[in-house]
């Protein structure tokens, strides 16, 4: 963003760094932190972090639809399941590669959401939420009835695969950077996406679609396309997690699965970046801390934490932390007459 | 802005209608919310619509840029029909507008909803967003000129970075204004602009469309209930009552049409 301040303006800075130079920082050290993390525990809990970033794409992928073109989804299990079948049938009937049924699942998910997207033009608010409902409803008793294709309720096992050109690591390891490096990508990918104009035009109708409309916005199309771009991250997320488990079957793919993507969304923060990757790092371990503190009603803990989370960060806990800091900035900043109105 | 603009300069010359609007019928079910409504806007003027409360004024408005569908009666623009165009496709054409009770994105920063108002002389996509494409980035600053420029003109600089939501109605006023100016509308529709402006805004606000007209050839048309704002601007005057134009002409003309005096002042409303 170049020529975004001009130079007259001063930068606010907290501790002698600015805050995208604090940004820069934090993401260096949680990278540092990522790859240092496989080689410092154990291989189920590479495993766990594993599934976490896959969570965490799934929920980007639901974040661009929900948080920021505001439309509604309970059925990106559906997404994430068709993502993980498409990468299973693939590997088990026809024996093609794994690295190529990634792409392959993200493309099949990014028609069918399209395509999905259509008819819930029509649909706003809470009727979307219904008919996504009715998706992840669907989505296992369909996966049932075409047994030939996907094993019906046996499901299909897949073999995870070894670490290519002879790197020094085992399979959980390998798929740990895998998972790690295709994050990366989508999440920078998303980052400039939603930073321009299709993203500002993504959030101009959530905010307000007939204004935006007027500005030459094309809602219908953004809405259809946003829908397919959403359903690519859940199904490229479905693909990395039928690997990573080395199953599918239909019962994983329950409504469940997509209350929780909506779950880990909210709480990590609806139109922020940074919130889908604490919301897979919330859904996958918090359950199971649930667990820790009560053996007997793990889900009277679990929802008494969501209550807490909801009530402490009312902007998830990704939006919450920008907004501390943000008033930190501003509480350094050299008085900029923000709420006043320069007349001229 | 400081300059005062004597007039009426009215772009000598100029006399071609840029808007041309005919026949005009909207209904409501029973109700007749526009009635054969006809009259022109000639490129370089600013026109002045009004009318009492349910004249038709917003109805007319939102026919324009097509958010409904009349009845009966054509719309052109530039010669060009426009009431087969779905409602993004009226912003390329230049057409821009605001809105009577602020229709900006609240949880945008003010810059942000001037870049959206860049949205129809743009065209980078999904992937070329996504990847940075040179020619997306090049757009991006160009947009971003644009905004700057337009912030710069109208005294929002300093809040560039702040949400929309929570500024006082003033300002979102000039936002929204800003926000129409950055699709490069060769015609702006103002719903309202003095609406909730007091005294001193309204007398900036007069020297600021004028401005715009003048310096940006922007042809405008507005609506609005301030009669000493619209009398003073406009080079035309049309006046509605009930749906129907009851008067058409200088502003001196109309306020001195019976018709319109009883309209307003309600004698012998039968």
């Amino acid at each position: 963003m170049e020529a975004q301040l001009p130079a007259t303006s001063i930068i606010p800075r907290v501790g002698g760094l600015t805050l995208a130079q604090w940004q820069r920082l934090g993401l260096a050290a949680v990278l540092i932190v990522a790859v240092a993390l496989p080689f410092v525990v154990g291989n189920y809990r590479v495993f766990q972090f594993t599934l976490a970033m896959i969570y965490a794409i799934a929920l980007l992928g639901l974040n661009m639809l929900t948080g920021f073109n505001g439309q509604f989804s309970l059925g990106h299990g559906a997404f994430y399941a068709i993502g993980a079948y498409t990468t299973a049938i693939m590997l088990d009937r026809w024996g093609i590669a794994y690295g190529w049924t990634i792409p392959v699942a993200g493309l099949v998910c990014l028609v069918v959401g399209f395509l999905f997207g259509l008819p819930a033009l029509r649909l706003e608010g809470l009727y979307l939420a219904l008919a996504t409902f009715a998706l992840a409803l669907a989505a296992p008793q369909i996966l049932k009835y075409f047994e030939g294709w996907t094993g019906g309720v046996q499901g299909i096992v897949i073999i995870k695969p070894a670490a290519p050109f002879g790197l020094p690591l085992n399979e959980d390891e390998w798929l740990y950077f895998l998972t790690l490096a295709i994050l990366i990508v989508l999440f920078a990918l998303a980052r400039n996406l939603l930073r321009g104009r299709v993203g500002r035009a993504m959030v101009a109708i959530r905010d307000h679609h007939i204004a935006a409309e007027t500005m030459g916005v094309n809602s219908a199309l953004y809405k259809s396309l946003t829908f397919g771009v959403s359903a690519l991250y859940t199904g490229i997320a479905g693909s990395l997690g039928a690997i990573v488990v080395q199953f599918v079957a239909p019962d994983s793919f329950s409504i469940f699965l997509s209350i929780n993507f909506l779950v880990g969304s909210v709480v990590g923060g609806l139109a922020t970046i940074s919130g889908a990757i604490i919301g897979g790092i919330f859904i996958l371990f918090v359950p199971n801390m649930a667990e820790l503190v009560s053996k007997a009603a793990p889900g009277a803990i679990y929802g008494i934490f969501l209550i807490v989370f909801m009530y402490v960060m009312p902007g998830g806990i990704a939006g919450s932390l920008k907004m501390v800091i943000h008033r930190w900035f501003s509480g350094n900043a050299p008085a900029v007459n923000a709420g006043k109105v320069a007349t001229k | 802005m400081s300059e005062t603009y004597s007039f009426p300069p009215a772009a000598a010359g100029a006399v071609d209608a840029l808007l041309s609007v005919r026949g005009l019928t909207v209904r409501f079910g029973g109700i007749v919310a526009l009635d054969a409504v006809s009259f022109d806007v000639k490129q370089g003027t600013i026109a002045g619509l009004i009318g009492p409360n349910g004249a038709g004024k917003t109805t007319l408005f939102n026919c324009l840029s097509r958010l409904y569908t009349p009845n009966a009666g054509t719309i052109a623009f530039a010669g060009r029909p426009i009431l087969r165009l779905p409602p993004h496709r009226i912003a390329p054409l230049g057409i821009g507008r605001t809105f009577q009770n602020l229709a900006l994105f609240p949880r945008m920063t003010v810059q942000q909803n001037v870049m959206v108002g860049a949205h129809s002389l743009t065209r980078s996509d999904y992937v070329s967003n996504a990847l940075r494409l040179p020619w997306a980035r090049r757009e991006e600053a160009r947009t971003l000129e644009i905004a700057e420029e337009l912030l710069e003109y109208l005294g929002l600089t300093a809040l560039r970075h702040v949400p929309a939501e929570g500024l006082p109605f003033g300002t979102l006023k000039r936002v929204e204004l800003a926000r129409a100016l950055a699709g490069r509308p060769r015609l702006l529709l103002l719903d309202e602009p003095a609406g909730g402006l007091n005294h001193e805004e309204v007398d900036e606000l007069g020297e600021t469309v004028r401005a715009i007209r003048d310096q940006r050839n922007v042809t405008v048309l507005l609506v609005e209930h301030h009669m000493n704002f619209v009398m003073n601007i406009s080079n035309q005057v049309v006046a509605l009552d009930f749906g129907r134009k009851i008067a058409e002409g200088t502003p001196a003309e109309v306020q001195a049409n019976p018709e319109v005096i009883r309209a307003y002042l309600g004698t012998d409303a039968a």
